[in-house]
C-alpha cells in the first residue's frame, strides 16, 4: 500500500478526523489561555513603569541631582545626599556580602553532603524568607543599640543580610553545574585543591556568580524597611559611615508620606532614578551572562 | 632488561562497605603500554584512579596494601607531587573551558603558579602539542578556546596538557570511548609514539583496542586481577577460563 493510499484511508475515518479537530481546539484554547494570563500579569507591571517614568522624568533636572533637599515652602531642592548615601550604603553592603556569599556558595557546592552544608542551606532559605522589616529590627537591636546611634554601617549590614541569599544561591547553583571532570583535570596536573577552586572552578562559574551579585544589588537597592531602623536618613550630605545617612528609598518614603505636592514630585523623581538604576543592573546581568558564558 | 616502574602489592580498595579491588598484585614495566580490560564494574577504572590517588576525591574510600612508584610507596607521597609524575587523561575530553589552546597546554604550570618566560612557555607548548600529534592542526589557532576543537582534537589537547608536566607514567581512562573511529585511530597511533618516552596504563573495555595497542594486558573481573600476561598470550592462549569466556564474548 502506498503512502497516498494510507493517507486517504486515514482521512476517510471520520472518527479520527473529529479527534484531531478536538485536539486542535484544545491546543488553541490552551495557547490563548497562557497568552491571556501573561498579558493580564504583565500589563499592570508595564503600567507601573510607565507611570513612574511619566511622573518622574519631569522632576529630573541637573539641580535635582546636585542639590540638597530644601525646607518646606522653598521650591526646588534635590536628592544629592540620597544618591551619595545610597552609593555608600550599597557599596559597603556589597563589599561585605560578596566574599562571604561566594565562600559560602563554594562550601555548599563542594561539601554538599555534610551536616553543616545541610543546616547552612536551610538557614539561607529561611534568611531569604525573613521580612526585611524584621531584619531591620534585629540589626537595630544588635548594632544600632550597642553602638548608640543610627549609622550607615548598620544599614549596610542589614542590606548584607538581604543580599547574601541571592549570592549564595547563585554561586552554589552555578558551581554545581560545573562538571567534576574539570576539577579532576586540574587535580590530575598536581594542582592543589585551593588553587583548583580559585583558578579553575570559580572562573568557569564567573557568569553565574556575577549575575547573582548584580541581582543581589538590584534587590537591596530599593529596600526601605531595613534602613528605617538603621541608616535612618539625613537631610545633609554625609560620608561618615558611623553617622546616619540618607538613601534613595528613604527619601522616597519620607517625601511620599509628606502632605506637600512639591515633595511628592521629588519622590517621583527619586523613584524614577531608582527604577532606572535597577533596570540598568538587570541589563548588566544579561550582558555579563552572555560575555562570560562558558561552553563545557 | 626492562625495569618495573609501578608495582602494586596486595592492594585492595573499598567504597564504603563495598570492596572494589581485591588483593591486586601487578607489575607495570617501563616504556610499555599496559591495557586494563574487563566488564563494567570490574574495578579497572578504580585501579588506575588509585595509582594517582584520584579516587580519594570520592567520599568514604579506603585502601589496604601498597602501590610503589619506582621505590616509593605512593600512599606515603604527597598526592600533589605524585600527580606531577603520573599524568592522567580522562574518558571525556576535559579542556579548561575558560582557557585558550595555548593556555590549556601550560595550565599545569600556570595553575601551580610557576613563572615561565615567554620562550619557555612557547617551547613547552610546541613540544607538547607535537608529542600529542596536534601541533600541525592547531598551530594557527593557538589562541582560540580549547573547547572549539573537535572531540578527538580536544582529547589530544588533554594528552598534550598531561605531557607538558613531563610525567613518567600516563594513565588513560577509556580515552577513546567518547570519540569517533578516526579520532580513535589517531589516538592509538599516538600511543605507540608515546611509549618510547613514557609508560602507559590504559583502561579500555574495548578488547580489540587492548589487542591492538598494548604490550601487556591485565584482565579484571569483579575486583580481582584474573590474568596478566603478554597481550599476545592473553588473546591467543588465555590460561584462565574466565579470561577465555570474556575474550570469546560469552560475557561482558
Amino acid at each position: 500500500m502506498s503512502l497516498d493510499d494510507k493517507l486517504s484511508n486515514v482521512s476517510q475515518s471520520t472518527d479520527m478526523e473529529r479527534g484531531i479537530l478536538i485536539r486542535k481546539y484544545k491546543n488553541i484554547f490552551l495557547k490563548s489561555l497562557v497568552i491571556f494570563l501573561t498579558v493580564v500579569v504583565t500589563l499592570p507591571l508595564l503600567l507601573v513603569l510607565f507611570y513612574i517614568f511619566k511622573r518622574g522624568i519631569s522632576a529630573i533636572s541637573w539641580s535635582f541631582l546636585m542639590n540638597l533637599p530644601k525646607p518646606v515652602g522653598e521650591t526646588g531642592g534635590g536628592i544629592f545626599n540620597a544618591l551619595i548615601g545610597s552609593a555608600i550604603i550599597i557599596g559597603i553592603a556589597a563589599v561585605i556580602a560578596i566574599p562571604f556569599g561566594v565562600s559560602i556558595g563554594v562550601y555548599l557546592s563542594e561539601f554538599r553532603k555534610t551536616k553543616l552544608a545541610y543546616w547552612t542551606l536551610l538557614s539561607v532559605d529561611v534568611l531569604q524568607g525573613i521580612p526585611s522589616i524584621v531584619i531591620g529590627i534585629v540589626i537595630y537591636l544588635w548594632i544600632v543599640k550597642t553602638m548608640g546611634s543610627f549609622s550607615a554601617l548598620s544599614g549596610s549590614i542589614a542590606l548584607t543580610l538581604m543580599m547574601l541569599p541571592s549570592i549564595i544561591k547563585s554561586t552554589e547553583e552555578t558551581l554545581k553545574l560545573i562538571p567534576d571532570t574539570l576539577k579532576e583535570a586540574s587535580l590530575s596536573l598536581g594542582v592543589p585543591y585551593y588553587r583548583t577552586i580559585l583558578k579553575v572552578i570559580l572562573p568557569a562559574g564567573i557568569s553565574g556568580i556575577l549575575s547573582g551579585v548584580i541581582l543581589g544589588i538590584a534587590r537591596i537597592a530599593g529596600e526601605t524597611a531595613p534602613l528605617l531602623f538603621t541608616a535612618f536618613g539625613n537631610p545633609f550630605t554625609n560620608t561618615n559611615i558611623l553617622k546616619p545617612m540618607a538613601s534613595l528609598p528613604l527619601v522616597i518614603f519620607n517625601y511620599a508620606i509628606s502632605p506637600y505636592d512639591e515633595w511628592h514630585e521629588l519622590a517621583w523623581g527619586a523613584a524614577f532614578i531608582l527604577i532606572v538604576f535597577i533596570l540598568l543592573l538587570n541589563t548588566l546581568t544579561k550582558l555579563a551572562e552572555k560575555k562570560w558564558k562558558v561552553q563545557f | 632488561m626492562e625495569s618495573t616502574i609501578l608495582k602494586s602489592e596486595n592492594f585492595s580498595a573499598w567504597f564504603g562497605e563495598h570492596q572494589v579491588l581485591k588483593n591486586i598484585n601487578i607489575e607495570i614495566p617501563r616504556n610499555n603500554i599496559v591495557a586494563v580490560m574487563g566488564p563494567s564494574g570490574c574495578g579497572k577504572t578504580t585501579f588506575i584512579r588509585c595509582v594517582n590517588r584520584m579516587h580519594e576525591l570520592t567520599n568514604d574510600t579506603r585502601v589496604e596494601g601498597s602501590i610503589f612508584y619506582t621505590k616509593n610507596d605512593i600512599y606515603k607521597m604527597n598526592p600533589i607531587i605524585l600527580r606531577r609524575f603520573i599524568g592522567m587523561v580522562f574518558q571525556r575530553p576535559n579542556p579548561f573551558p575558560t582557557m585558550s589552546i595555548y593556555q590549556n597546554v601550560i595550565a599545569g604550570y600556570t595553575l601551580n603558579g610557576a613563572s615561565l618566560n615567554k620562550n619557555e612557555k612557547d617551547e613547552i607548548v610546541e613540544d607538547s602539542l607535537n608529542k600529542a600529534a596536534l601541533w600541525n592542526e592547531v598551530k594557527d589557532v593557538l589562541h582560540r578556546k580549547g573547547t572549539f576543537l573537535s572531540g578527538g582534537q580536544q582529547q589530544r589537547l588533554c594528552i598534550a596538557r598531561a605531557l607538558a608536566m613531563k610525567p613518567e607514567i600516563l594513565l588513560l581512562d577509556e580515552p577513546t570511548s567518547a570519540l569517533d573511529p578516526i579520532s580513535t585511530a589517531k589516538i592509538e597511533e599516538l600511543l605507540f609514539e608515546l611509549k618510547k618516552n613514557y609508560s602507559l596504563l590504559i583502561v579500555t573495555h574495548n578488547m580489540q583496542q587492548a589487542g591492538r595497542v598494548s604490550d601487556r594486558t591485565a584482565f579484571f573481573y569483579l575486583g580481582e586481577l584474573i590474568e596478566y600476561n603478554d597481550t599476545k598470550e592473553i588473546f591467543t592462549n588465555p590460561r584462565n577460563e574466565k579470561t577465555q569466556n570474556y575474550i570469546t564474548g560469552r560475557f561482558g
